[in-house]
């Protein structure tokens, strides 16, 4: 029987082979690759996205942190700053930084014979090239030591953002057709000095911790008062939303029964970590500004206003951390005597305590960057101008912060300004970075795995 | 005195407690520890606690309390006539507190004895003596707010005086009380954990009291709206044209209009970059490439909003007009700020936010599943794409809808970059404003609080938390039903 088959018909040849793709399984096999490349795809232009925004912040960012000067030797005529030479400060203080426009621009006019720079242009033009800070940069200094008078001193003066943008390549000469503030031949001569050394570039510490200047003046504008300001808010987001952050996530995690009003507070603070921020502010400006009369534009209220809105993620990852504490350590000092009390504040929260941290300087850090709610409680539109003069007046009177700062930077009508806002942003990301990386090394150091 | 020297003075008197009490302890059981209920610091506890907490909640109630009170009072003497609006009320107000403080200043300086305040009249040059001590005044000082300035003064004074009276008797009584019950029979740490946890009560219920106080700070100034200017033509207006001179249109249809355009535009940059990142780091990547490239994308989520929106207002906006702009491009774009602009740096903003929820939702995913669906002869895509994917939807569907309320409560990327007329338009790259927006915009001006142009971004703040409080509970609650299935 078995023959039978033998000689039989040949069995059908089949359609498709297994060594030899298919149509289909070809066509299944590219939608695979395929849709592999998206993924990659989608992953590369978030990196891209990254890399692009980082690179925007440091191109145009790093050049706020250098400035233009010009050294000029100012003589100080004793004939103009102190008629009657008895070097009285009061008298000294009588003339204005008007009074010493006349003795810059012969200071200018010196620089330029010195080095040989041709110019038919006034005295009163070729001022344009310094800021108009110069003045009282050497009124100040007159002011300070009314021995230099009748002398000639070597003054590092700040130049105009024109100037300033132009050796950094921000201005140029067809840029300043319509500028009334300074010419291209203005630019001739700054080319000559440049090459004589008397106009130099060099690293711009005021710019990190200077104060802000009113809108003319953006090349003395610096970031450090605002910075005080943050300090002083974090301060109170600090000394505030920890222990009432972890008082809180004690209370849901250990002690709260389940019942309506337990369930009630999860829901609060599930929902209130996905408030806009800007809801924030209007709560702080309604309940801190209107109804308690708090001053407006304080660190104080800027500090509350970010507690409360820092508060639910502290709560969240305090949970999370006092949760990964197992039960053995709570029931062997529960059997040693213990009451729940003293097993939860010796033991459980010591061990939660890198955690915790981890999760309240994420807390700082997202703080540190919010802007929204402090545009609402009067941080914006404060020019930072002086810094605060103790701890009680820096968190109560009138400051900026970073992020607001920055704000009001971007907001200015002159493009010299842009850079300062890029500055700044490298200045506060560099505090978010630090901040993490805090978090970070906390983490890997001391996070425990049972 | 002020506020701060009595609180010193409770907390000294909270740390003198606390040593009399643990010696007090101790005494009564002679020194030997071992008699006492609970350990010794835990007597002194008690007395430090029972000092200082109820006198400093008294202080605190009666710190925001006073100035309430004191200000309706002082508001009494201001005929009602001197005022047109609420607004002119607050403005007189603040004068009255200057004067207050300017008449407090000058008798701390001796230019005045408080005989010769209480003689002080309208017609006396009040505005030039209180200049003397470095209080200007913007106008001279008229009769009804001299009065209301010297009964805020003496109110406030007799205030202060209670307080501090009450404040210290409240401490005392805390800290005898304190002391009689000490002995070493007493429960003092079942007595100190009772206290303590009534603080981690009340320190929990801190959420409630915010959400309270934002929906009570909102719902009082939208009501005050409502009554200046009618809910319909808010709810229902389209125009949007504050004036601060009166006759404003106050529409909120373009502004939702605007949030909801932008909004769409960031979530269709954001959902599929991020969907697809996610798919890619949790189905396919190696450990090696995940570790690097999730990192680096939650990076995103760490920048603040403030730099998307000068990156917005700085790169987009520009790169925008060269290509659809009216020089050179296709002419579509009249400006560099636009709801293009505005919604891809949003987008941007949003895709880390996108990919690392979808990510938690996809490993959820039990992975009997995918084996089961491989096992059939399933390519991993098809895999993802039709089982993978379906059970991971409502969780999905849950992260793009928390991705959505944030990006209609985002303020700072739509400040900066989309403008600020409100316009109804389907245009992707005009220029249109949002709701966040115009909240700043009314609200940081000079404009009176009490005028109809600020107190509708109350009523705007109201309707926003409405909306992202719907769709956060919606959210989460499309994520627990999804969660309950596999758990």
């Amino acid at each position: 029987m078995t023959d039978a088959t033998q000689f039989g018909a040949e069995a059908p040849k089949p359609k498709t082979s297994i060594l030899e793709l298919d149509k289909r399984t070809r066509k299944r096999n590219a939608a695979e690759t395929r849709f592999r490349y998206y993924g990659m795809a989608a992953v590369a232009v978030g990196v891209i996205f990254l890399v692009v925004l980082l690179g925007t912040i440091v191109r145009n960012g790093i050049p706020a942190f250098t400035q233009t000067y010009i050294t000029l030797n100012v003589e100080l005529p004793a004939a103009k700053l102190d008629k009657k030479g008895n070097r009285d400060p009061a008298e000294i203080a009588k003339v204005t930084t008007f009074g010493y426009n006349g003795i810059i621009s012969d200071a200018l006019v010196t620089a330029l014979k010195d080095n040989g720079v041709q110019s038919d242009m006034k005295d009163a033009d070729l001022r344009k090239m310094l800021s108009s800070s110069a003045a009282a940069q050497i009124r100040d200094a007159v002011l300070a030591d009314p021995s230099i008078i009748g002398t000639t001193q070597s003054f590092r003066l700040l130049a105009s953002s024109r100037v300033d943008g132009y050796l950094k390549g921000r201005v140029t000469r067809e840029s300043l057709a319509r500028d009334k503030n300074l010419d291209a031949a203005h630019l001739d001569i700054v080319d000559q000095l440049q090459k004589a050394g008397v106009v130099s570039r060099s690293f711009n510490w005021s710019f990190i911790f200077g104060a802000d200047a009113s809108e003319s003046r953006p090349e003395q504008a610096g970031i450090g008062v605002s910075m005080l300001g943050s300090l002083f808010m974090m301060l109170v987001v600090l000394c505030l939303s920890l222990p009432i952050g972890v008082a809180a996530s004690i209370y849901l995690e250990e002690f709260a029964p389940k019942n309506r009003f337990t369930d009630l507070i999860e829901v609060n603070i599930s929902n209130l970590a996905a408030v806009p921020s800007i809801v924030f502010g209007i709560l702080g400006l309604a309940v801190f500004i209107q109804f308690v009369h708090l001053p407006q534009s304080a660190p104080l209220v800027g500090g509350l206003v970010l507690t409360l809105m820092t508060l639910p993620t502290i709560i969240i990852s305090t949970r999370a951390a006092l949760k990964a504490v197992p039960p053995s350590i709570r029931d062997a000092a529960l059997g040693v005597g213990a009451s729940k009390m003293q097993a939860v504040f010796h033991h459980v929260l010591p061990l939660a305590m890198p955690g915790i941290l981890t999760g309240t300087i994420i807390g700082l850090a997202q703080a540190l960057g919010e802007t929204a709610p402090l545009l609402l409680i009067g941080m914006i539109g404060y020019i930072a101008s002086t810094p605060p003069d103790g701890i009680i007046s820096g968190f109560l009177s009138p400051n900026s912060a970073m992020p607001a700062q920055i704000y009001e930077w971007a907001k200015r009508a002159d493009p010299a300004y842009y850079e300062r806002a890029w500055g700044g942003i490298i200045i506060l990301l560099i505090f978010l970075m630090t901040m993490n990386i805090i978090a970070i090394i906390l983490r890997r150091r001391f996070e425990r795995r049972w | 005195m002020p506020a701060s020297w009595i609180f010193l003075i409770v907390v000294v008197l909270a740390a003198i407690g606390y040593v009399l009490a643990r010696g007090r302890a101790l005494a009564s059981a002679q020194g030997d520890s071992r008699h006492l209920h609970s350990l010794p610091s835990y007597y002194g506890m008690n007395a430090a606690l029972l000092t200082a907490i109820p006198a400093l909640i008294l202080l605190g109630l009666w710190l925001i309390a006073q100035p309430v009170f004191v200000e309706k009072r002082a508001e009494a003497f201001i005929p009602a006539d001197a005022y047109e609006s609420a607004g002119q009320l607050s403005l007189m107000m603040s004068d009255v507190h200057r004067i207050a403080a300017g008449l407090d200043a000058a008798v701390a300086q001796g230019v005045l004895t408080e005989a010769a305040v209480t003689r002080l009249s309208a017609a006396d040059d009040v505005r030039g003596q209180l200049g003397k001590v470095g209080v200007a005044l913007g106008s001279d000082v008229d009769a009804a707010e001299l009065e209301a300035a010297r009964s805020f003064r003496s109110l406030s004074h007799t205030g202060d005086l209670i307080r501090d009276g009450l404040v210290v008797l409240l401490a005392l009584a805390g800290f005898g009380w304190a002391l009689k019950q000490t002995n070493k029979d007493f429960r003092a740490r079942n007595a100190v954990e009772k206290v303590i946890k009534g603080l981690l009560v009340l320190a929990a219920s801190l959420a409630i009291l915010t959400t309270v106080g934002i929906v009570l700070s909102l719902l009082f100034n939208t009501v005050e709206f409502f009554k200046l200017y009618p809910a319909k033509d808010f709810f229902f207006g389209l125009t949007w044209s504050p004036s601060f001179g009166g006759g404003s249109e106050l529409g909120i249809l373009p502004l939702l209009w605007g949030t909801l355009y932008i909004s769409l535009i960031a979530l269709l940059v954001a959902v599929p970059l991020g969907l697809f990142a996610a798919i890619y780091l949790s189905e396919y990547a190696s450990p090696a490439i995940r570790g690097i490239a999730k990192p680096l994308i939650e990076v995103l989520a760490g920048i603040p909003t403030i730099v998307y929106g000068l990156f917005a207002l700085v790169t987009i906006g520009p790169l925008l007009m060269k290509a659809f702009g009216e020089q050179g491009g296709l002419g579509w774009m009249a400006g560099g700020t636009a709801v293009m602009t505005a919604g891809l740096a949003m987008g941007i903003m949003l895709i880390p936010f996108v990919s690392s929820l979808s990510d938690d939702i996809i490993n959820a995913v039990p992975q009997s599943l995918r084996d089961g669906s491989l096992g059939l002869g399933a390519t991993k895509s098809e895999t993802i794409k039709q089982v993978v994917l379906p059970a991971a939807l409502p969780g999905i569907v849950g992260a793009v809808l928390l991705a959505a309320s944030r990006a209609i409560g985002e303020t700072m990327i739509v400040v900066m970059g989309a403008g600020a007329a409100a316009k109804l338009s389907l245009n992707p790259f005009d220029a249109m404003t949002t709701v966040t927006a115009k909240i700043v915009s009314q609200l940081t001006g000079d404009a009176d609080f009490a005028s109809p142009e600020a107190l509708v971004a109350f009523s705007l703040g109201m309707s926003l938390f409405v909306i992202t409080l719907a769709l956060n509970i919606f959210a989460l609650w499309i994520v627990r039903k999804y969660r309950e299935q596999y758990e």
